[in-house]
């Protein structure tokens, strides 16, 4: 026993005495979660549009006058002709041009009706899809609006929403939880697989295999110290997240600190699995993190509900170990669940774990034989 | 033995912050000589191979090696010398043939002549048959051997070998010190540090580093008179100290 | 010169000795990119409503017609208790819950508002947004055909209304895969050609055969150089098989030059790498090379503007992209992916990416020294 304590000392030595990677380690969550919670948004602020104005009278004017008013949106040129409509959007300076007809003022009062039309840049989709939804919503506003001045007929049916759990449907609650999710999966699992496979690489490995101590207190020997940075890290974040964002933590605290130990555990324990089956620390850093940080982004439900993609892929989906995180996190942290309402997730992650412990173990014996 | 000089140090200084390396090293080094630096590990013997070799800054002194100034003209004596450092550095994921045929493509020389050399080397080290050999397959005496090939593959004027036999095994000692006097007679002047002290006995003249200072430099069998000692190592005992733990002595060089 | 070709022949052949790296460099790429991509969408299919209808008249029951006949929406559940419908919605059970009072029916048919009240599951604040507007959609839509049925009933004048239609250019169908495998291919060639050259120089320096590089003839330009152009090349025959699989796979279009497209990936891997070298000239371990990069490349791809629009981000956010090559490829390949833009319009992104290689690239020549 007091030779493992001794190992565990050295390592955990070893580590503090790395003072730049210690800065980075603690760092990199700390700016990341500052960040992606100030600079990620779906807002639009100030987009650039072009107005095409073949009718230039009253109407046509207010409209405009409050499109570029709103605040998300400004009047990047005043353009001429149609043909003008390629040439500024492809320059990517303006994001959609704004059509007014001919006689624009005057169909709408007499025939009833008059046409805008939008040509919004579709490369970037989610960007125009917003830009068109806002637009076409000021304009349905601007109709209200005129309706308001006559006398008779409103909107027929007026509904109203509430958004629940997250009522001033601010960005950082989908994506701070995300954030951590990647984040410290990834720094875990780079953590442990470099670290052990660095053993190997420089032949100290053997040295170990053939000291007192047995290989499964050589592992948690190394583990250990990763563990303590990482739950240090996840405290830091979520200290962050409720100072400065304001992110809440409706349920209980307790539990969101167990189930973020056990999803340190299993990304340890996945960090353990990629040592195995790597030669050398470049390989380890390629499958534990070119290899895992794509996947992690796009197919856990981070950035992308996992409802919205193709059949078949709940399948791959549920092979990813954050995406089951995520859940856990959201549902904890906004909108205050018990265990009762994550137990399934959290005893997958359990099996995660287990089996990558098991993998490696199974790894390790054969390459001893 | 006089010639021409090769190497020629004057007022050598070499300071890591407070802490001086060496401390104004004054000697020379003749064309053809195989030019022992001795001394205990932590003494600054690597610090001074580095100045001479253009790795390193001198802080102040007078440093000539193959003619150029190791200050000014670092780049210039590279062309002139080969060099085999402590750490083994050929590229373990390249074989011998690849490694061969960079260094010799680095010094400029062409591919014929590089491959005729490479037949030469294979054929005297006596291990053709690992010409496709991985170098981290290689057992550690070949190994140095093969450094040592390369680092004179380009017929330096001068060769600096870094405690070349550290770990080696004395059959394969005695193999490296034979290819050493083969250089030697080639006319390619031999500048090797060791702490091991019988090889000074190989030597043409030696100088022993203590705590920074050169405190002797002359032939074996000079010092050896001098002191009255049996050996070189007798000689060593006697005049060098011990290094002290000093402020700054985990610096290596 | 020669000695440079005899470097990247070392490089090149140290790269493929070690099998998995030599098959991951192209593997990985390949592999995500046919999985990952499918995968992106912002599109909404399938929200599920509960629908709590208080009122069971002919204009609720129409109201309710109306959203399953929409490809949105699915109708799940139909409850009375609000309780319960709140509980679906805590449970995930369905996304939105829409209440329909009582005397919906009658008021609407008077002229008087009709009113509604929807709870929607907010957490993923902008798949809230775009259900309540496809919802209001749906709404505006059952407006005009009470209008329409009424038109004889005179119950009110027609009012002026402005009628807005919409069209996508250069992505009619907004197709999101158009959008993201240039920008999954340009994230996953950062990210290779980063961590490979830094690694590699770090390594280097590890293992002393940088001290046998430094005792040589080499020039610092000559041995940089050699780290970058390997590492340039996988980089574009990467962009290379990338196009390949998008065409052949995802039929993306590719309206502009391949020539441009090149030649901006090109400008961006030099500075990639230019900034990977650098940062490692300062690293004594490959371990601590690896965290560096790692708070680099998760940086410059989280602020590209692949997940998020740069015009959304605060002022400070985009001061800084100004020296993130990746915001500058993906604006790039986007434009001349999907716009066909000319080499006038990228002109300032490729001139400024070139800036940026420059720079990193001198830094990281002159931070090497071959004399201490």
């Amino acid at each position: 026993m007091k030779r493992f304590l001794g190992f565990v000392k050295k390592e955990f030595l070893h580590i503090f005495r790395d003072v730049r990677t210690l800065i980075i380690l603690f760092g990199i969550p700390v700016i990341q979660i500052l960040l992606f919670g100030f600079v990620v948004s779906t807002d639009l602020k100030n987009a650039p549009v072009a107005f095409l104005d073949l009718s230039r009278d009253e109407m046509t004017q207010k409209v405009s006058d409050k499109i570029c008013s709103s605040g998300f949106f400004r009047r990047s040129e005043t353009l001429l002709n149609y043909n003008d409509i390629d040439k500024v959007l492809r320059k990517n300076e303006t994001k959609a041009v704004i059509i007014f007809e001919k006689d624009f003022g005057r169909k709408l009062f007499s025939e009833g009706t008059a046409a805008i039309s939008i040509i919004t840049d579709g490369s970037e989709p989610n960007m125009a899809t917003l830009i068109t939804n806002y637009i076409t919503a000021i304009v349905t506003d601007f109709n209200r609006e005129l309706a308001g001045t006559q006398v008779t007929g409103t909107l027929l049916v007026q509904p109203e929403v509430r958004m629940f759990y997250n009522p001033s449907l601010k960005g950082h609650f989908m994506f701070v939880p995300g954030v951590i999710t990647l984040i410290m999966i990834l720094i875990c699992a780079l953590m442990t697989s470099v670290t052990i496979t660095r053993e190997k690489e420089f032949g100290t490995m053997e040295v170990l295999l053939v000291s007192p101590l047995k290989p499964v207190q050589i592992i948690i020997g190394k583990v250990m110290p990763y563990f303590l940075l990482s739950f240090i890290n996840v405290i830091m974040i979520l200290l962050l997240s409720w100072f400065v964002f304001g992110l809440p933590i409706k349920g209980s605290l307790i539990l969101l600190l167990a189930e973020s130990m056990l999803y340190i555990l299993m990304s340890l324990s996945l960090g353990i699995f990629v040592s195995t089956v790597s030669k050398n620390m470049q390989q380890a850093i390629f499958i534990s993190f070119v290899g895992l940080m794509l996947p992690t982004i796009l197919l856990s439900g981070f950035i992308f509900p996992i409802e919205n993609m193709p059949k078949g892929y709940d399948w791959i989906a549920a092979l990813m170990p954050p995406r089951y995180f995520i859940i856990i996190i959201k549902n904890i942290m906004i909108k205050g669940t018990g265990f009762f309402y994550v137990w399934k997730e959290t005893m997958i992650l359990i099996i995660f774990t287990l089996a990558f412990i098991a993998l490696s173990i199974r790894k390790f014996k054969i390459r001893l034989q | 033995m006089t010639g021409n000089t090769v190497i020629s140090v004057r007022n050598l200084v070499k300071k890591f912050g407070n802490f001086t390396a060496n401390d104004d090293l004054n000697f020379k080094v003749y064309e053809g000589e195989i030019f022992g630096f001795l001394g205990a590990n932590g003494a600054g013997k690597t610090t001074t191979i580095r100045i001479l070799s253009g790795l390193s800054e001198p802080t102040s002194g007078e440093v000539i090696v193959a003619g150029y100034n190791a200050k000014k003209q670092p780049e210039q004596i590279k062309k002139n010398i080969g060099y085999m450092c402590q750490k083994f550095s050929l590229y373990e994921d390249l074989t011998v043939k690849e490694n061969i045929m960079l260094y010799g493509g680095i010094y400029g020389m062409r591919k014929a002549l590089i491959r005729e050399r490479t037949d030469l080397l294979l054929d005297k080290l006596n291990f053709r048959e690992y010409g496709d050999s991985l170098i981290s397959d290689l057992p550690l005496g070949l190994r140095q051997k093969l450094a040592f090939s390369v680092a004179i593959l380009h017929e330096p004027k001068i060769v600096f070998l870094d405690e070349p036999t550290s770990g080696v095994d004395p059959i394969t000692r005695r193999q490296f010190w034979e290819m050493i006097y083969e250089a030697a007679e080639r006319g390619i002047t031999v500048f090797i540090t060791t702490h091991y002290m019988d090889e000074a006995e190989y030597c043409d003249r030696i100088s022993i580093m203590s705590e920074g200072k050169i405190v002797a430099l002359d032939t074996p069998d000079d010092l050896k008179r001098q002191y009255d000692a049996g050996s070189v190592e007798e000689v060593f005992v006697k005049i060098a100290r011990p290094p002290s733990v000093q402020k700054g002595a985990q610096i290596q060089y | 010169m020669r000695t440079i070709f005899y470097l990247i022949r070392k490089e090149f052949t140290q790269i493929f000795r070690d099998k998995f790296i030599g098959r991951a460099i192209f593997g990985i790429p390949i592999v995500q990119m046919l999985i990952l991509v499918p995968a992106v969408t912002f599109e909404i299919k399938n929200v599920e409503l509960c629908i709590i209808d208080r009122d069971m008249t002919t204009e609720s029951r129409e109201l309710v017609n109306q959203l399953e006949g929409s490809t949105f929406f699915k109708v799940r559940f139909s409850t009375y208790s609000e309780q319960e419908a709140n509980n679906l919605l805590y449970r995930d059970k369905c996304d939105l819950v829409l209440q329909i009072p009582s005397g919906f029916g009658e008021e609407t048919g008077n002229g008087n508002p009709g009113r509604l009240l929807v709870s929607a599951n907010a957490i993923n604040a902008v798949n809230a947004q775009l259900s309540w507007a496809y919802l209001n959609g749906v709404i505006r839509d059952y407006n005009m055909n009470i209008i329409a049925k009424d038109i004889s009933g005179q119950s009110f004048a027609p009012v002026p209304r402005i009628q807005v239609t919409n069209r996508y250019w250069y992505n009619e169908s907004l197709n999101y895969k158009y959008y993201m495998l240039p920008g999954v291919l340009g994230i996953l060639v950062l990210a290779i050609g980063f961590i490979l050259a830094g690694l590699n120089l770090v390594k280097e320096k590890e293992s002393g055969t940088i001290e046998q590089i430094n005792v040589t003839p080499i020039k610092k330009y000559q041995f940089m150089l050699a780290k970058m152009v390997p590492f340039l090349i996988i980089g574009l025959i990467d962009l290379a098989l990338g196009l390949i699989i998008g065409k052949l796979t995802f039929n993306i279009p590719f309206e502009g030059s391949i020539a441009i497209l090149f030649l901006g990936s090109a400008i961006f891997m030099v500075a990639v790498l230019g900034l990977a070298l650098f940062i490692s000239t300062f690293s004594s371990t490959q371990q601590q090379f690896m965290f560096t990069a790692f708070f680099f490349i998760i940086i410059f791809v989280l602020m590209s503007g692949i997940f998020t629009p740069l015009e959304s981000m605060p002022v400070w956010a985009q001061k800084f992209d100004l020296i993130n090559p990746a915001a500058y490829v993906m604006r790039i390949n986007r434009m001349v992916m999907l716009k066909g833009s000319t080499f006038q319009d990228v002109s300032r992104e490729i001139y400024s990416l070139m800036v940026i290689a420059i720079v990193f690239t001198a830094l990281a020549v002159s931070r090497y020294r071959k004399t201490v």
